[in-house]
């Protein structure tokens, strides 16, 4: 497991890095010589009969990077999409430590370095064909896949000039396209991966075979933090198909678990075997907890100072009238992730050689040699470990972690075969680590004028760092799980932002736009509530509170022209807005709703605004912002994940509900690309919808919801 | 364990098996096709879903030996090259994105289509409801449905 911190460091600069550093060791012209075909950079490979391919590093789960990644690469080189073979890495060493999906990072990470790459291999193609044809570079030209001289009407495909091009210096600083020229960037292109999706020949972790394979299912404590005692397998022995019955260890970020391990010739009979299969458990206390005790534990926690995160002017000495302040707290529930893939990992131990396929957000943490790597959790020389790393049916964070892959690792250290470990959906619901809940106190206080002078915002919650890590410091904030809450743009001149940390047994977990998902809610439902205090507009009240160059600013006002949002709704609709700002990105929602006869909410529009600075498909953007809001509607209205007893209660879609089709509301999003900085597209969709639902029900209502999930029908 | 005869795609295969197994892992793992999908076992989600004789079913809650002789097609055998009209509306309208639901998505917009050639928003919705993207893709689905629907000779 990686930490977040250090995965979103990796997937910044360092694949650029990597490649510059190839240059100037000789890496990428060595690589020209010693191999057939050859490398310009390990992104990017032009063979003799003109085949390009281009590696993508990271791993595809839904959000388009099997595609934009290399579009990057391709706009600069001169090559059309259709001419390129995409190739997903698996934690090769040669593409380096970024080969990881998360914090919505891919293009916002890496949007000139993949550029420069295409641009530098375009380079050494003209500088090839100048000096074959004696003429300037100037006089040359690359446009589909050839060097054109403008001098005649002589052109070189790239393949006939790649051994003159592999002599020359790879340039550090390669000049890039300007954007007008783009033939790539910025045009809703179909992505490569869709047909292979609709034919059902895409590839996921779950979906490989491999010669002399067998299956296994893992019977795991159903009390969280229980430990194996001991098990009995006479009777699942005796089941058809039944092989061994092994323990199987796996680790979580700083927790160790035990569970049994039933492998058999087909999935089917494991299953056969796990029914009849007799495991003792030492609960060790866990048994007797129980999550409404723990929530009460939280709001009693409410009460301490925490840790202090940002602290802008004076909070403390702002002297308010009374009346002329408010107080709120938020709460939230845990969620699971619930990707449609359910956890899946084959592996096989030979010797000292370890091969693994799996659907991972994490390829480098697999086949790394970094301390946290996963070489440190199995005892294995990770250059020993080759990874094959497939389509993902869902990641949404929880494929960062790699429990499944270790316990899969641990299994087949105990059986010749290579061995697939498939998690059931209950066994993905009930033993994944989960997003965790964050309780919010928040008081604002305005001046006589009606101006907002204090604000402040407390976090309650377990922490990300002290369950990913055993040395989490205490006495320190957790960045994670104050995410964005200081960082918003809203000028208010005294803020301060604290912490609280929560003592928890329960694994937790990034969740599509981390703690943002649930911090969101609490802050921008507070805004709200502060508008409505003074009687202002609430998306006015937003306003005078930004900067006017503020790239919130410019979302929000985009937001109120689509949204028509000075046009009064018809009697019986209301509507509410919420945007929020942080690591991954910038985004804002208008939610439009009324209420049916039989006296629910329904929600009749969704208005979104999403500002990248720069795009690359926007198509595929707005798949992404369709499906963020789906699946903050999922959170903000369906049951979380509670605990009772010591185990998760909810088990599969029945009892943990996701949001269907006829549930879905209608939805429009536009793109802001004009230029800035560079944002992403995976997360930010997610945390200002729910706060904008829960504002709209309030406009309509006169009813303030601060507890995630509510419901929509109205008592 | 017992021998059970399937038709897929028009293809006979036996295999030996026990006959309580859900046709899903027949299909997955005794016959190779990978296209259908396990999501959750319990016919909540519809990633499993194949046709039977012509109707939607869910593959993860059929036992083998209820579908022995019976026509089956799997997503593989509805067309070779995403020729069938839904695969290309799904293909216009860019709909998957982790794609890993949209088999199951996809045989049941085959299926309701070969009823009603042109379903409405209330017809796309009940034929729909049993299948779960998490991904989110429902307003793209409900597109492409119209789309192939149009496109339909
Ligand atoms: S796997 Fe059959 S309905 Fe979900
Ligand atoms: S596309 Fe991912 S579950 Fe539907």
């Amino acid at each position: 497991m990686v930490s977040r911190r250090q995965f979103i460091k990796n997937t910044g600069k360092a694949s650029f890095a990597l490649w510059l550093g190839a240059t100037s060791n000789g890496f990428a012209n060595a690589a020209f010589i010693t191999y057939a075909p050859s490398n310009f950079t390990p992104f990017v490979k032009i063979e003799k009969n003109g085949k390009i391919t281009i590696f993508n590093t990271k791993p595809e789960m839904g959000q388009g990077t099997f595609q934009s990644v290399p579009a990057l690469i391709a706009e600069e080189l001169e090559v059309s999409l259709d001419a390129i073979t995409i190739v997903q890495t698996s934690g090769e060493k040669q593409f380096g430590g970024g080969q990881a999906a998360g914090g919505s990072s891919s293009i916002r990470g890496n949007y000139d370095a993949y550029r420069k790459i295409g641009a530098a291999a375009k380079e050494m193609l003209i500088k090839a064909a100048s000096v074959k044809w004696g003429i300037g570079i100037e006089s040359c030209y690359a446009e589909n896949g050839s060097v054109h001289s403008k001098l005649s009407k002589e052109h070189l495909s790239y393949g006939d000039l790649i051994e003159e091009a592999s002599k020359l210096e790879v340039p550090k600083e390669p000049k890039l396209k300007n954007k007008s020229d783009f033939k790539i960037i910025g045009k809703s292109i179909q992505r490569p991966d869709v047909p292979l999706k609709v034919s059902g020949k895409a590839e996921y972790g779950i979906d490989v075979e491999v010669p002399n394979m067998v299956y296994a299912t893992v019977f795991r404590s159903p009390v969280i933090g229980g430990t194996l005692k001991s098990f009995d397998a006479d009777a699942t022995l005796k089941i058809p198909g039944v092989i061994k019955v092994v323990e199987a260890k796996t680790t979580v970020g700083k927790y160790q678990y035990s569970g049994v391990a039933v492998i058999a010739k087909s999935y089917w009979s494991a299953l056969q075997g796990r029914k009849v299969l007799k495991v003792e458990w030492e609960t060790n206390g866990y048994e007797n907890f129980n999550l409404s005790d723990y929530e009460n534990k939280l709001r009693n926690l409410s009460k301490e100072t925490g840790v202090l995160d940002k602290n802008i002017g004076n909070v403390e000495s702002v002297k308010t009238e009374p009346g002329n302040s408010v107080e709120s707290f938020y709460e939230t529930p845990m969620v699971a992730h619930h990707t449609l893939e359910p956890m899946n990992c084959i592996a096989h131990v030979n010797g000292e050689m370890l091969t693994i396929w799996t659907s991972t957000q994490v390829p480098s943490a697999i086949t790394g040699s970094g301390p946290n790597d996963l070489h440190s959790q199995i005892g294995m020389k990770p250059e020993n470990i080759t990874l094959h790393s497939k389509f993902i049916g869902g990641g949404f964070g929880r494929r960062l972690y790699t429990d499944y892959v270790i316990e899969a690792v641990n299994i087949a250290k105990q059986i010749e075969q290579p061995v697939k470990v498939i998690w059931s959906r209950e066994d993905t619901t009930q033993h994944s680590a989960v997003r965790p809940m964050t309780f919010s106190q928040l008081k604002g206080g305005f001046s006589k004028e009606g101006e907002l002078i204090s604000f402040q915002h407390k976090v309650i919650s377990p922490s990300y760092f002290d369950s990913v890590g055993p040395n989490f410091d205490k006495t320190k904030v957790d960045a994670i799980m104050i995410e964005g809450i200081g960082e918003q743009a809203y000028q208010i001149p005294n803020i301060k932002t604290s912490y609280v940390y929560a003592d928890f047994h329960v694994p937790v977990a990034a969740w599509r736009s981390v703690t943002s998902s649930t911090v969101a809610f609490a802050h921008e439902c507070f805004i709200d509530e502060l508008a409505h205090k003074v009687k202002k507009d609430p998306l006015d009240f937003r306003l005078q509170m930004l900067d006017k160059d503020s790239d919130t600013k410019r979302v929000l006002l985009k937001l109120k022209e689509v949204s028509n949002w000075d046009k009064p709704l018809p009697k019986g609709k209301g509507r509410g807005v919420a945007q929020w700002e942080f690591f991954a990105g910038l985004c804002a929602h208008v939610v439009e709703v009324s209420v049916t006869k039989d006296n629910t909410i329904k929600i009749d529009k969704v208005y979104a605004v999403i500002d990248l600075g720069e795009v690359v498909n926007p198509d595929n953007v707005k798949n992404q912002i369709e499906g963020s809001i789906v699946m903050a509607l999922t959170a903000a209205i369906k049951t979380g994940i509670t605990i009772e007893n010591g185990k998760i209660k909810q088990s599969n879609f029945h009892d943990n509900p996701m949001i269907r089709m006829h549930e879905t509301p209608e939805i429009e999003v536009h793109i802001l690309a004009d230029g800035g900085k560079i944002k992403g597209v995976g997360e930010p969709g997610l945390p200002p919808f729910a706060p904008a639902l829960a504002n709209a029900i309030f406009s309509i209502t006169g009813k303030r919801i601060k507890k995630m999930p509510f419901d929509l029908k109205l008592s | 364990m017992a021998i059970i005869n399937l038709k897929i795609n028009s293809k006979e295969y036996s295999i030996d098996v026990d006959p309580q197994m859900p046709l899903l892992w027949a299909i997955r793992d005794f016959v190779g096709l990978k296209g259908t999908k396990y999501g959750c076992g319990i016919a909540q989600c519809g990633a499993c879903t194949v046709h039977l004789n012509g109707q939607p079913v869910r593959s993860c809650s059929l036992p083998v030996a209820a579908v022995a002789n019976k026509n089956i097609t799997t997503i593989e055998g509805l067309s070779d090259d995403n020729s069938h009209p839904v695969q290309k509306a799904w293909i216009e309208e860019q709909v998957p994105q982790c794609g890993y639901c949209q088999s199951g998505q996809i045989m049941a917009a085959a299926a309701l289509l070969s009823k009603n050639a042109s379903p409405n928003d209330a017809d796309i919705d009940a034929a729909m409801q049993g299948h779960i993207c998490r991904c989110g893709t429902y307003p793209r689905i409900k597109r492409a449905i119209k789309k192939a629907s149009e496109n339909k000779p």
